[in-house]
């Protein structure tokens, strides 16, 4: 039986403005419960919201860059329903003008590039938060996050594997990242995604049953619950069932998806225009000058990096991902003349090892372009080896922010490359080793390998292993 | 004779001439207060008389030492507003509306909660969980509504001014009713930050005075920009007062629309001829020909923008952070079905039952956009018309005030009783109702003027002239 | 013919009613609506909906942090609370969020 899978994702993100976006209270993670709360946002009788200026601002890059529209007119509407952590008794989103519509999000390559349509960008406060472990005869209500600002980016189904779903999810996250709008860090709830997952037998019934998937807390939740409701409906259609249109929440722990104990009413929101908001547009002139501002888009970088540095679709995606990376590998490129490849190498390995390890950025790192330069250009010299510079010599570097020549000095870290002094460890390693050197000359490659081992011991570590190599072949071979 | 019996105007000259001081003002108002008001069978224009103090932040100011009563849904900080419902008794707010900080900036002294329609669904007062206020000139009477209190007081002499808010004629109605003045001003002309909102759409809050240049120099206080509010407009605010230096009507084009001339009630007719005689007398033209054809649907649009809007203000009532929590409340479901089931009366019930169905699915297309559709009709109307005219002119209603009880029950008949002032809200115009004539039982019968959008002037200018010659 | 179930109108509107309210709102708004239907008559043809009347756009505040209510003053109207929290009946399955 043929089946066919499609996906759409929901994705709220989090504006990074430094207010909510009706009202002036601050936006922090983590706060002392309801202590980010005003009259506005707490919906106190007779308050009034007003439109946070950057937050539009934001939202309309968002739109731009993710190649949508916006609406001739801008409008706000009510979403209307009870629930304790929606102070108003109704939310205020957008339903028939949202701030923009169309665009898509590129991903794979080559052959395998697939255009992903988005239906639209929408922007709406946030709802506070529930807590509800804490008693058994109630539940407990924090505002602090009423009122923040979000932008929902809705995507048409067009995704069809859980790989692309996560593909399409890293993708959205260097967009919104590289120009300034979100971290988008789900960890810090700036990006939440709700999954519809469908799979219906071919030529069957048109789209429109739907499992809305939520409860996703990491872009490989979002994937393994996508690849789990697949094989749950494809299952359920092998025996013959039906699958209900339905919203089902993921267990992590379980690695499941199960259906809600109770039965879901369907919600009648009561959509209507916003009558406490004035409507909202954007000449094409400001269109313009938004777009033109949008910095260079992670997909256009990346293309530009394989074309102009000769960098593997591997590397160049790595080193585009985010605009601190990509601004450190081109200048060091551009202005400290570094090789591209050893450029790369060295930052995507021993920079994000670092970066990763220690759980920071680039910026609240000592590392500088030149720094950067200087510890590589200690290698391409010989005056140590790559190994001595990447564990000894670069951590020194990009923490304290010391000069590599120096740290090499101080931990006596030079290498040894003068000939003389190497023939001499040379020749006292291969009269110590007779047996090896016979194993050598008897065809056993990796005896080679032994000695270069010994010599380096012999010198502390400080020879330079790949000229000791070939002087050993060398010596060897006579 | 009290201070308590004089106007603002009057009061600001006796301070100059230093002929009274405002302690001397403010204890015989407190004193009429409690004298007159005192309790439910007695007029009842005020709430809470036991904690009601004066406030009064500045000394100087355009109504330096101007005690000023305000209805109750209008948020003062630190004071209790209930909108005279159950369900946000003992409410108190954490802020004022900015129109209190405007009075206050100005040196009036906030003085008493006066009682309203609850949530301001009404035209009688009668629907208070105070209990109704009744007419001073008939206490056998409704004062009219929702602001029925603030027009009470200012009539009685139990206030020198007063703030209401208007929604369909919440103003201009019960200053009818009780014999005095009644602005409702052009849709964001005034800011409504700290009124608790009936309609979003259509709210106003307007000043309730004795005469036409109390009213004036209020509105000249309350008007402006306030950023707190979207919809407040960015327009300068007039000296509202030079308009009314002139009191010849010279040029003055006044339109009568035809549907207005059909179907008056006796009372009403008498008061449209005598107006005109007074008007053309001061120099004005009236104009007969003038048409609005669709405000004939007016109360129909009314009775589903204003409770849809309405119905989704008053959702966050629902006892999770603030005013009344039902006590069993086994469940989130009968929390919120309890608190808002016992803490609303019946016309706020009924009025969030029409306005959440109007929104509901399959019939938001039908009643709301229809409504809205509608309402756009009315709106050119009036563009149309101040096109030809600079103002136009009607009853305030039918009749003068009815009877206690005599229209509550059937909602249909208290909500057609609004026909002529629910027009200017729909269209977000200005429109004054000033004393117009006596009705055959000799009741008060008001006059409305409207104008375009920000033309108070033009109203003040024609409604000062009309009292003048009514003197 | 009637218009409206007022059962299902009362829960989207969280409004508790005994039967006979329920029936005695459900004469009243039938009668106000059948009032209300007489706007079928009326053509509405390339009729935009007014949903402001003042033609204002655009209006913004900046994005600049403004003192917040300390935690005493945002929990002191609440009927029930605990702690730094509001305080309601237990939800047993957060549906929405």
């Amino acid at each position: 039986m043929t089946t066919l899978v499609t996906i759409g994702l929901e994705v709220h993100v989090q504006l990074a403005s430094k207010t909510k976006i009706f009202c002036g209270c601050a936006v922090r993670f983590a706060s002392a419960p309801n202590s980010q709360v005003c009259p506005v946002c707490l919906g106190l009788p007779g308050t009034l919201p007003v439109l946070n200026r950057e937050v539009f601002r934001l939202g309309l890059k968002a739109v731009l860059a993710l190649g949508g529209t916006p609406s001739k007119t801008i409008r706000f509407d009510r979403k209307n329903y009870f629930y304790p952590d929606l102070p108003k008794g109704y939310q205020i989103s957008q339903f028939a003008d949202p701030l923009g519509s169309g665009g898509l999000i590129e991903i794979g390559s080559g052959e395998s590039l697939k255009r992903v349509r988005i239906n639209r960008l929408h922007l709406e406060e946030d709802a506070g938060k529930l807590i509800h472990d804490q008693s058994e005869v109630s539940s407990f209500v924090d505002l602090n996050r009423a009122g923040t600002p979000l932008a929902e980016i809705v995507s048409e189904p067009d995704l069809e594997s859980s790989e692309e779903a996560y593909e399409y999810l890293s993708s959205l996250k260097a967009i919104l990242k590289s120009i300034g709008v979100s971290e988008c860090d789900m960890e810090k709830g700036q990006l939440r995604c709700d999954a519809n997952v469908s799979v219906r037998k071919l030529r069957e019934e048109p789209l429109g049953k739907k499992v809305e998937v939520k409860n996703l807390n990491s872009f490989k939740a979002v994937k393994a619950a996508i690849e789990h409701e697949i094989v749950r409906q494809s299952e359920a259609l092998e025996k013959g069932e039906k699958i209900p249109q339905e919203t089902r929440l993921w267990d992590e722990a379980r690695q499941k998806t199960f259906s809600m104990r109770s039965k879901e009413e369907a919600h009648d929101y009561r959509y209507f225009p916003e009558p406490d908001l004035v409507p909202f547009s954007v000449t094409p002139k400001e269109i313009e000058e938004a777009r033109a501002s949008l910095p260079e888009l992670p997909k256009a970088k990346k293309e530009r990096f394989m074309r102009e540095f000769q960098l593997s679709d591997y590397d160049a995606s790595l080193l585009s991902a985010q605009n601190e990376v990509a601004e450190l590998f081109e200048t060091a490129v551009k202005k400290s003349l570094m090789d591209a490849k050893v450029a790369a190498n060295w930052i995507t390995g021993p920079v994000f090892a670092y970066l990763s390890e220690r759980n920071v950025s680039l910026s609240q790192t000592a590392l500088t372009t030149a720094l950067l330069a200087d510890t590589a250009g200690l290698v391409q010299k010989g005056s140590v080896s790559f190994q001595a510079a990447k564990e000894k010599i670069f951590p020194e570097v990009i923490e304290k922010g010391l000069d590599p020549k120096m740290v090499m000095k101080e931990k006596n870290l030079e290498q040894v490359s003068d000939d003389s002094a190497l023939d001499r460890w040379i020749s006292e390693v291969i009269l110590d080793n007779p047996k090896v050197v016979a194993e050598f000359k008897g065809g056993k490659e990796t005896s080679a390998m032994f000695l270069v081992g010994q010599v380096m011991k012999k010198s502390q570590g400080k020879a330079h292993p790949a000229k000791v190599q070939s002087m050993i072949r060398q010596k060897l071979k006579e | 004779m009290s201070l308590a019996q004089k106007t603002a105007f009057q009061l600001l000259e006796l301070y100059r001439n230093k002929k009274a001081s405002e302690e001397e003002a403010l204890t015989d108002v407190v004193s009429a207060v409690h004298t007159k008001d005192r309790d439910t069978r007695s007029i009842h224009a005020y709430i809470d008389l036991e904690h009601s103090t004066p406030l009064q932040k500045q000394v100087s100011g355009p109504l330096a030492g101007i005690p000023i009563a305000l209805k109750d849904n209008i948020c003062v900080e630190g004071r209790e507003a209930t909108c005279a419902s159950e369900i946000l008794k003992g409410f108190v707010s954490p802020y004022s509306a900015t129109v209190v900080e405007k009075l206050l900036n100005a040196g009036a002294v906030i003085f008493g909660r006066t009682n309203m329609d609850e949530f301001a669904f009404g035209s009688s007062c009668e629907t208070s969980c105070y209990g109704p206020t009744r007419n001073p000139r008939d206490p056998e009477r409704v004062p009219g509504g929702s602001s029925g209190g603030s027009a009470a007081c200012v009539a009685d002499d139990t206030a020198i001014a007063s703030l209401g808010s208007d929604t369909g004629g919440s103003i201009r109605q019960p200053a009818a009713f009780c014999g005095v003045v009644g602005m409702k001003p052009t849709y964001g002309r005034v800011s409504r930050y700290g009124l608790i909102a009936f309609a979003s759409s259509l709210d106003q809050i307007g000043p309730i005075t004795k005469d036409v240049r109390d009213n004036a120099l209020l509105l000249s206080v309350i008007a402006g920009h306030d950023s707190k509010d979207s919809t407040s407009a960015n327009v300068s605010v007039p000296d509202y007062l030079k308009a009314l230096e002139d009191t010849k009507l010279s040029g003055m084009k006044i339109g009568y629309p035809l549907e207005i001339q059909k179907d008056l009630t006796p009372d009403a007719a008498k008061l449209m001829t005598e107006a005109v005689k007074i008007l053309e007398k001061k120099g004005a033209v009236i104009d007969r020909s003038i048409t609005l054809p669709h405000t004939k649907y007016a109360v129909n649009v009314y009775y589903i923008v204003a409770p849809s809007e309405a119905s989704s203000n008053l959702a966050r009532f629902d006892g999770v952070r603030f005013g009344h929590r039902a006590a069993a409340t086994a469940n989130l479901l009968s929390m919120y079905e309890n608190t808002r089931g016992h803490g609303f009366g019946a016309e706020a019930k009924r009025r969030i039952i029409l306005g959440t169905y109007s929104l509901s699915s399959g019939y938001y297309d039908a009643y709301y956009v229809k409504a809205m559709k509608v309402r756009t009709l009315i709106k050119n109307d009036f563009d149309e018309a101040f096109k030809k005219v600079d103002a136009i002119l009607m009853p305030t209603a039918p009749s003068a005030a009815f009877k206690l009880g005599e229209k509550t029950k059937d909602p249909l008949e208290m909500y057609l009783s609004d026909i002529y002032t629910i027009s200017a809200n729909l269209a977000g115009i200005p429109a004054i109702s000033i004393p117009g004539a006596l009705s055959e039982g000799g009741l008060p019968l008001g006059l409305q003027f409207l104008a375009k959008p920000f033309a108070e002037e033009t109203l003040y200018k024609i409604a000062h002239s009309y009292e003048e010659a009514l003197k | 013919m009637k218009h409206i179930d007022l059962a299902h109108v009362a829960r989207l509107a969280r409004l508790r009613f005994s039967d006979e309210e329920l029936k005695k709102y459900e004469a009243q708004v039938e009668e106000i609506l059948k009032f209300v239907d007489q706007l079928k008559a009326v053509n509405v043809e390339g009729i935009e909906p007014t949903s402001h009347p003042l033609k204002l756009s655009n209006v913004f505040r900046e994005d600049m942090p403004a003192p917040a209510f300390s935690v005493e003053e945002v929990l002191k109207r609440a009927p029930r609370s605990r702690g730094r929290f509001f305080e309601v009946p237990k939800i047993i399955e957060d549906k929405t969020r």
